[in-house]
């Protein structure tokens, strides 16, 4: 469904973001992305949804190559992927049910199929009561529930999360969390890039972990054991992740 | 439908903006229209002057008139020519004394000869022409003399080639700076809603489905912003024609033309502002 082959990014200010990266996803899979900041976790996202391409090596996803995508192309495979940040991405002017709907708009959805569809997932998101609230009178727990809204209302075959916790408390981290499993065992594939280790740990999804751009570790290719997280990542200070352009 | 309905739907979360927009556009386009009024009614009074342009030839006294009516035929069919006179002695004479009033008794019958009087064609009047004409009519034997006040039309034409050559290049300035001034209030609008783009990009919305409400939104700017300043033209040149002097006010098609001008002007504004948005994100 995924796979990245021997994938290598360079941006032309802050250098090697990506080298030598290779992995697969499989349908309905759940994977973490961990590693320092600067590692190469955002990068990794923008190109698997064709906001970026790659220096060198291919990305295919669901059929379609970063050598070889249209615009249309890219435009139709987007419908196809939900994706979440961690600062949530709302229009702050619209109601959380106005932001969930702007995506069927953009698609051309009929009027009938918006409504229901809206409803639907704003009540898998436990926010049904919140529909009419705007993004200020949300808690940071609710906005990413929105914004998780907002990536599901497509039924996605996958759903690309970078740091979705990353702005929230614990309890909400929590909450959060446990959707994206929901998510995941209804069998929408998951990716989540996140340092959070705690996370990571109390689950047994299988995770890559990445370092100076390269895959350090990919729990599906070595034992368990291997890689135990006990260890703090180590920090590094490269702006490759930086790049982020929204 | 729904771009219609997306820009007007934009235009009333940030009306303080759209309104900023059309007055902008409506100021620039009011300079252009200043600009237009302006080169119009100089075209008009360089045309009056042309109308005036003539080449008179004086006939001998001793030229029996069926030799002149043939001669007027024959000039009558210069292509340059539109109409040919007579100008008899009797009738020089009644001109002069009403030209000079006063002077009235001075001139004596038979003092002024008979004359043949050429106006010649709109677009026909330059210098090189006229001297054209009037060298053909000095070949008839029976002329003594063609004038055609030579200085004064080398004058004109030379005023109006300036006025077109100036007319020209100011137009093209003012409309580049209407283009540019509209182009940044646009990109106003842009940049305002850069992050709802971005979105809409994200959810796979298409380049011509987020540009779609941007260039109705520049038409609907563009044409109110024409419609407003043609007010303020009119207005103008309502306060010009009350205290200083007579003008003519843009016909029909002027107006039609303008507005479409202005309508273009906000469309090609939104196409590049968004344009260079897409591509830089």
């Amino acid at each position: 469904m995924i796979r990245l082959t021997d994938v290598a990014k360079e941006y032309p200010r802050s250098g090697v973001a990506l080298a030598q990266v290779s992995f697969e996803v499989k349908k309905g899979e759940f994977v973490y992305l961990t590693g320092p900041s600067g590692s190469g976790k955002t990068t990794i996202l923008k190109l698997l949804y064709m906001d970026d391409k790659p220096s060198q090596g291919e990305v295919w996803i669901n059929g379609v190559s970063s050598k070889t995508a249209s615009g249309r192309e890219i435009s139709r495979l987007r419908r196809r992927i939900g994706i979440v940040f961690q600062d949530f991405r709302l229009l702050e002017d619209r109601t959380a049910e106005a932001n969930i709907r702007f995506v069927l708009e953009v698609t051309g959805a009929p009027k009938a199929t918006i409504r229901s569809k809206v409803a639907r997932v704003l009540t898998q998101v436990g926010l049904a009561s919140k529909a009419t609230s705007f993004p200020r009178e949300l808690s940071g727990g609710e906005q990413q529930r929105v914004a998780i809204a907002r990536a599901l209302i497509n039924d996605p075959f996958v759903l690309i999360a970078d740091e979705p916790t990353g702005n929230l408390d614990e309890r909400a981290t929590r909450g959060v969390f446990q959707l994206l499993r929901d998510i995941n065992a209804s069998g929408t594939a998951v990716i989540m890039a996140t340092h959070d280790l705690d996370l990571v740990r109390r689950s047994n999804y299988r995770t890559i972990e990445l370092n100076h751009g390269r895959v350090v570790f990919d729990s599906s290719e070595s034992p368990a054991s291997a890689r135990p997280f006990d260890e703090p990542f180590e920090v590094r200070d490269t702006p490759s992740d930086s790049t982020e352009r929204f | 439908m729904r771009s219609a309905r997306e820009a007007l739907t934009a235009a009333r979360r940030a009306p303080l903006l759209s309104a900023l927009g059309v007055v902008t556009i409506a100021f620039s386009l009011f300079a252009f229209g200043l600009f237009g009024l302006g080169a119009i009614n100089i075209r008009k009074s360089l045309d009056q002057g042309e109308e005036r342009v003539e080449v008179r030839a004086f006939v001998s006294d001793s030229t029996d008139i069926e030799s002149v009516a043939a001669a007027m035929k024959d000039i009558g069919n210069f292509p340059e020519v539109a109409r040919v006179d007579y100008v008899s002695q009797e009738k020089a004479l009644e001109r002069a004394r009403k030209e000079m009033g006063e002077f009235a008794d001075v001139f004596e019958a038979g003092v002024l000869p008979a004359s043949i009087e050429v106006h010649l064609r709109p677009g026909m009047r330059s210098p090189a022409i006229v001297k054209s004409v009037a060298d053909r009519m000095k070949t008839y034997q029976f002329i003594d003399d063609v004038r055609y006040g030579e200085e004064w039309v080398d004058k004109l034409y030379r005023m109006r080639t300036i006025a077109t050559v100036a007319g020209i290049a100011l137009g093209v300035a003012f409309a580049a700076v209407a283009v540019i001034i509209i182009g940044a209030t646009i990109r106003m609008t842009v940049l305002a809603r850069a992050k709802e783009i971005s979105i809409m990009r994200l959810v796979g919305a298409t380049d011509m489905f987020i540009r779609l409400p941007f260039l109705i939104d520049g038409l609907v700017k563009g044409v109110l912003g024409g419609l407003l300043a043609l007010v303020f033209v009119w207005v103008a040149n309502r306060v010009v024609n009350e205290y200083f002097i007579e003008t003519i006010f843009f016909d029909r098609q002027m107006i039609f033309f303008g507005v479409l001008g202005g309508a273009m002007m906000g469309v090609l504004g939104s196409l590049v502002s968004v344009g260079r948005h897409l591509r830089r994100i």
